[in-house]
C-alpha cells in the first residue's frame, strides 16, 4: 500500500504541473486546452483524495508499517482520533493542505467554467503552481514523505498526545487549513486579472464566495482553538497572543478588510490597488502562518518540529510577495479608480475607515509577533512582547471597529444627507445613551473604561442592525402586505448578501461583548484546600467535599468533588488531573503513570451570565512514592531473590517456571499485570484517605458563553449570505459577462430602492441616486 | 477650498497620524519587551532584572515547593550548567521533565523566580518529526 500511495502522489504532482502547463498553453483563448486543463485539475483532486484515503485506511487498520501511523496512533487510540490523527503530523498536514487545495481549485474552476475566459487559464496556473509546490514538498523534501515506511514493522504505535484528544482539536486544524487554502482561489484570480488587465469587478464577483468561505473557515477555526484552550488546557484562558494564534488571526483580519473593500470596487470602481494588495497580503499571511508552525523562529506554546520544510515555504512567500508587488506596480495605470468618493458620510468612506482600522490592527499584531526577530536585528537580543502590550493597541482599535460595525450598515452608498442620517442614527444613539446610563448607574463597569465604551458601542451597533431588519421588513410589508415575520423572511431571502452580512455583524458584536466582559471582569484565584475545607471566591462558597481517584489501563486520575453555593443555588463539579502512562515503550511499572503526560479535566458550569471554571492540581507525591515502592516490591518478587516476602511465592515460582519454559511466559506476564492492576487500584484508593491538600484554580468568567454563541450567529450569517439565490440554483449563473454587469447594476438599483423604502435615503437623495444608477444601467445596456 | 487642496490636506493629516502611531508602537515595544535568555546566560545575569527564560526542564528535578514547584533548567540544546527555578501558580498540563518551557521572572539569590501565570510549556507532539517518547 505505501508504494501505491507514493506512486499516486507522484502522479498527482505530474497532474498539477501539467494542468498548469496546459492552462498556460490555452491562455490565448484556446477553449479545448482550457477545458482539458480543468479536467486535469479534477484528476489531481481525485489522485490526492486517493492518497488521503490510503493514509486514513492505514490509520483505521493499525498498519504500523506506515511511519506516520506508528508515530501518531496506537491500537488503543479511539477510532475517531485515529481518523483525525493524520493532521497532527507534519507530513499529514502538508497532505491536508494539498487535498483541500485540490478541492477548492476544482470547485472554483467548475464555478467559472463559462466565465472569465481570459483570467481562468492564469488562475489555473497559479493554483496548480501552489498545488505542485506542496505536493512536491512531500515528494522531495526530507522527512515529510507521508508514505515513509518502517521495517521491521512495530507491533504498536506511540499514540496520539492525549491533549490533542479533544473533539474541537480534531476539527480546528482542518478548519484553519481550509481557511488558509481557500484564500488561494481569490489570490489566483487576482493574479490572473492583473496579468490580463481585466481589472473590472467581474473577477471579484466570481471569487467573492471563496474569500467569504475562507473567512468563515478561519474564523470558526480560531473560535474552536479558543474553545479548546478554554476547556482542555487547564489554563482557563482562550487567547494568549501566541505567535501561532496571531498567524491565523492576521489573515482573517485582512480578509475581513478585503470582503468590505471589494464591495466598494464592485459598486464604485474604486480601491482597485488596495483590493489587489489586500488579497496578496492575506494569501502571504496565510503562507506565513503555514510557515510559522513549521519553523523554530519564534517561541510559541505550539511546539515546532525540525525545520525541514520551513525554508521552502519562506522561498514561496518571497516569490509570491515580490512577484505580486511587481505585477501590481506594472499595472498601476489599469488600476486607476473610475470614480472618487462623493461624500465623507457614505458607506464607502466608512468602509475605508474600517479597512484602515483592520489593517492597522494587523500591522500591530504583525509587529508584536515578529518583534523578537526585529529586536534581535537591532539589539542582538531576542526580546518578546507579552499580552499587555498587544492589549494596549488592539483594544482601542477593536472598540472603534465595533462602532463602525454599527455605523456602516446604516449609511447608504454614495452620499447621505443630514436628514437621512438623523433618521437612521436617532434610535441607536438613544439606546446607546440609555445603555451607558444604566451601566454607569447600576454596575461598576465604568471602572473599566474600555469595556464600558465597547458595551455602549455594541449597544449602538446591535440596535442599528436590529433597526435595519425592522425597517426592511416594514418596507417589504408596505409593498406586498402579509405579516411582519413573513415580510422579514421575504426581505432577508431576497437580499441574502446584505442581511447575511448584518447577521455576521450581530455575531461579531456579541463575540466582542463576550471577550470584553470576560477579560475585564473575570475573577481568577488559586486556592489550596484540604478535604472538608471551604473558601469564598467572588461571593461563591466553595467546599472541597472529598477527593476522587480512579485508575484504568491508560491513565491514573486524581481529582476532587467540589460543592459550589451561591444564595440558594448549589451545584457540584468534579475536576481532576489525569496522568497518562507512557505508550509505545516497553511496559512500565505502576509509577509509569507519573512519567508520562498529564492533563486537566476541568469542571465547568457554563451559564449565560457566568461561567464557573475550575481545575485541580492534586498533591500526588505520596501516591507516587507508594507506586515506586510497589514497583520495587514487584521487582524483588519476580527475581525470587533470597529474602523474597512469603506472599510473593506464587509469582516467583511462576516466573521461574516461565524462564525455563517460554510457552508459559504469556500466562506469567498476565498474572503480573493482574497483580499490578490490583495494586494500582489499591494505591488509587489510598489517595482517598491521604487527606492531602489540593490546589484549585477557580475562575468566574462573566458572559464568556456569548463568545461561542456570537460565533454561531456569525456562522449562520455566512450561510445566509452564501446560500444561492433562486436564480442561481436554476442554473442562471451560466451567463455572459455583459449579463453579469447588467444584473449587478439592477441589483444596485434594487438596493437603493430598499434603502429608500427603509428610510435610509431621503426622497431627495434617492431621486439623485436613482437617476445616476439608471443612467449607468442604460450605458451598460448600450454596450451589451 | 478647492477639492485638490482638500485632498492633499487630508492625505497629510492621515499620513502624520500613521507616522505618530507607528513611532508610539516602536517606542513602546522596545520599552515593554522582556529580554529572552537561556539558562546558561542567566547564571551571570543581573539580579532583579526581568527576563524571559527559555530552557529545558531537567528530568527528575521537579519538586513540590510550598504552594508551587521548584525545578532546574538547562539550555534548550541540553548543554551548560543548570539553573534552579521556583514557580508559584498553576502549572500547565504538558509541563514535566524534559520539556521546553518559557518563563518570565528574575534572579533572586541565584535562583530564577518565575512570575505567576507566565509559565508556558511547549505542546510536545504537534508536528514533531521525531518521537519524544
Amino acid at each position: 500500500m505505501p508504494s501505491l500511495g507514493s506512486a499516486l502522489l507522484a502522479l498527482a504532482f505530474l497532474a498539477a504541473v501539467s494542468a498548469a502547463v496546459i492552462a498556460l498553453a490555452g491562455r490565448n483563448g484556446d477553449r479545448r486546452r482550457v477545458d482539458l486543463s480543468r479536467r486535469v485539475v479534477y484528476l489531481f483532486c481525485g489522485l490526492i483524495t486517493a492518497c488521503v484515503a490510503i493514509i486514513e485506511l492505514a490509520f483505521a487498520g493499525n498498519d504500523f508499517s506506515f511511519n506516520i501511523v506508528q508515530q501518531h496512533s496506537s491500537i488503543e487510540t479511539p477510532t475517531f482520533y485515529k481518523l483525525a490523527a493524520m493532521w497532527s503530523s507534519q507530513e499529514g498536514s502538508l497532505l491536508l493542505w494539498a487535498w483541500v487545495l485540490s478541492i477548492v481549485s476544482s470547485a472554483a474552476l467548475y464555478a467559472t467554467r463559462n466565465k472569465l475566459r481570459e483570467i481562468v487559464p492564469w488562475a489555473t496556473a497559479v493554483m496548480m503552481g501552489v498545488a505542485a509546490f506542496f505536493t512536491g514538498l512531500m515528494l522531495f523534501a526530507p522527512d515529510v514523505d507521508p508514505f515513509a515506511t518502517l521495517s521491521p514493522v512495530p507491533s504498536d504505535g506511540i499514540g496520539l498526545n492525549p491533549l490533542l484528544q479533544h473533539p474541537s482539536m480534531m476539527i480546528h486544524p482542518p478548519m484553519l487549513y481550509s481557511g488558509y487554502v481557500s484564500l488561494t482561489v481569490p489570490f489566483a484570480f487576482a493574479i490572473g486579472a492583473l496579468i490580463t488587465r481585466r481589472l473590472d469587478a467581474e473577477w471579484l464577483r466570481s471569487t467573492r464566495r471563496f474569500a467569504l468561505i475562507a473567512w468563515a473557515f478561519l474564523g470558526f477555526g480560531l473560535l474552536l482553538g479558543a474553545r479548546w484552550s478554554y476547556t482542555e488546557l487547564g489554563w482557563g484562558g482562550y487567547w494568549a497572543w501566541d505567535p501561532v494564534e496571531n498567524a491565523a488571526l492576521m489573515p482573517w483580519l485582512v480578509v475581513t478588510a478585503f470582503l468590505h473593500s471589494i464591495m466598494v470596487q464592485e459598486k464604485r470602481g474604486m480601491l482597485k490597488v488596495w483590493n489587489a494588495s489586500l488579497i496578496v497580503g492575506s494569501f502571504s499571511l496565510a503562507l506565513l502562518g503555514t510557515f510559522l508552525v513549521r519553523s523554530g523562529v519564534l517561541q510559541s506554546i505550539h511546539a515546532f518540529g525540525d525545520n525541514t520544510v520551513g525554508p521552502y515555504i519562506l522561498a514561496l512567500i518571497a516569490v509570491v510577495l515580490i512577484g505580486s508587488t511587481a505585477l501590481i506596480v506594472s499595472r498601476l495605470d489599469d488600476l486607476r479608480s473610475e470614480k472618487r468618493i462623493d461624500s465623507l458620510v457614505s458607506r464607502e468612506s466608512v468602509f475605508l475607515v474600517n479597512n484602515l482600522l483592520l489593517v492597522a490592527l494587523t500591522a500591530v499584531i504583525f509587529w508584536g509577533t515578529f518583534f523578537p526577530l526585529i529586536s534581535e536585528l537591532f539589539t542582538g537580543d531576542k526580546a518578546s512582547l507579552a499580552a499587555p502590550w498587544f492589549d494596549r493597541y488592539t483594544t482601542p482599535l477593536a472598540i472603534l471597529l465595533v462602532l463602525f460595525t454599527g455605523i456602516g450598515p446604516l449609511l447608504a452608498w454614495r452620499r447621505v444627507s443630514w436628514a437621512s442620517a438623523k433618521s437612521v442614527f436617532l434610535v441607536p444613539a438613544i439606546v446607546a445613551g440609555i445603555a451607558a446610563l444604566v451601566l454607569a448607574l447600576f454596575s461598576d463597569v465604568t471602572h473599566k473604561p474600555w469595556a464600558f465604551a465597547l458595551f455602549v458601542f455594541a449597544a449602538f451597533a446591535l440596535t442599528g442592525l436590529g433597526q435595519e431588519f425592522w425597517r426592511g421588513a416594514a418596507a417589504r410589508r408596505k409593498l406586498s402586505g402579509g405579516s411582519m415575520p413573513a415580510a422579514l423572511v421575504a426581505v432577508v431571502s431576497r437580499n441574502r448578501r446584505r442581511y447575511g452580512g448584518y447577521i455576521v455583524h450581530i455575531g461579531i458584536a456579541v463575540v466582542l461583548i463576550g471577550i470584553a466582559a470576560s477579560s475585564s471582569f473575570q475573577t481568577n484565584r488559586d486556592v489550596t484546600l484540604k478535604p472538608g475545607q471551604s473558601t469564598v471566591v467572588d461571593g461563591r462558597k466553595i467546599t472541597y467535599v472529598k477527593p476522587t481517584a480512579s485508575v484504568s489501563r491508560l491513565a491514573f486520575s486524581a481529582g476532587a468533588l467540589l460543592r459550589i453555593e451561591k444564595g440558594d443555588q448549589t451545584f457540584t463539579l468534579s475536576p481532576s488531573t489525569r496522568y497518562y502512562r507512557l505508550t509505545g515503550a516497553a511496559p512500565t511499572g505502576i509509577a509509569g503513570f507519573f512519567d508520562g503526560q498529564s492533563d486537566s479535566e476541568i469542571g465547568l458550569q457554563a451559564g449565560l451570565g457566568h461561567d464557573f471554571w475550575t481545575a485541580v492540581r492534586p498533591d500526588i507525591s505520596a501516591v507516587e512514592r507508594r507506586a515506586r515502592a510497589a514497583d520495587k516490591g514487584f521487582e524483588s518478587c519476580v527475581s525470587g531473590a533470597p529474602g523474597t516476602p512469603p506472599q510473593c511465592k506464587l509469582v516467583a515460582a511462576t516466573m521461574l517456571r516461565a524462564r525455563a519454559n517460554p510457552s508459559l511466559r504469556p500466562a506469567a506476564l498476565a498474572l503480573i499485570a493482574k497483580l499490578q492492576d490490583a495494586t494500582a487500584q489499591n494505591i488509587a484508593k489510598s489517595y482517598l484517605a491521604d487527606d492531602s491538600p489540593a490546589t484549585f484554580k477557580v475562575i468566574v468568567n462573566p458572559l464568556v458563553t456569548w463568545m461561542w454563541i456570537g460565533g454561531l450567529i456569525a456562522l449562520l450569517g455566512v450561510f445566509v449570505a452564501l446560500w444561492p439565490s433562486r436564480g442561481r440554483r436554476r442554473g442562471a449563473f451560466v451567463r455572459t459577462e455583459g449579463d453579469a454587469l447588467k444584473e449587478a447594476k439592477y441589483r444596485e438599483i434594487r438596493d437603493a430602492e430598499l434603502d429608500h423604502a427603509a428610510g435610509k435615503l431621503s426622497d431627495e437623495d434617492f431621486a439623485l441616486l436613482d437617476a445616476e444608477l439608471r443612467k449607468e444601467a442604460v450605458q451598460i445596456l448600450d454596450r451589451v | 477650498m478647492d477639492p485638490q487642496r482638500k485632498r492633499k490636506i487630508r492625505l497629510v493629516v492621515a499620513l502624520s497620524v500613521a507616522v505618530l502611531l507607528s513611532v508610539a508602537l516602536i517606542y513602546t515595544s522596545f520599552s515593554a519587551s522582556t529580554e529572552a535568555k537561556e539558562p546558561s546566560q542567566l547564571l551571570t545575569a543581573a539580579p532583579g532584572t526581568s527576563y524571559e527564560m527559555t530552557g529545558k526542564v531537567v528530568r527528575g528535578s521537579v519538586r513540590d515547593h510550598g504552594s508551587g514547584i521548584a525545578f532546574r533548567v538547562v539550555d534548550r540544546d541540553g548543554g551548560g550548567r543548570s539553573l534552579p527555578v521556583t514557580y508559584t501558580g498553576t502549572v500547565p498540563d504538558p509541563f514535566r521533565g524534559g520539556r521546553e518551557i518559557v518563563l518570565t521572572g528574575s534572579l533572586q539569590n541565584g535562583t530564577f523566580v518565575g512570575e505567576p501565570e507566565t509559565l508556558i510549556t511547549k505542546c510536545p507532539s504537534k508536528f514533531t518529526t521525531k518521537s519524544d517518547a
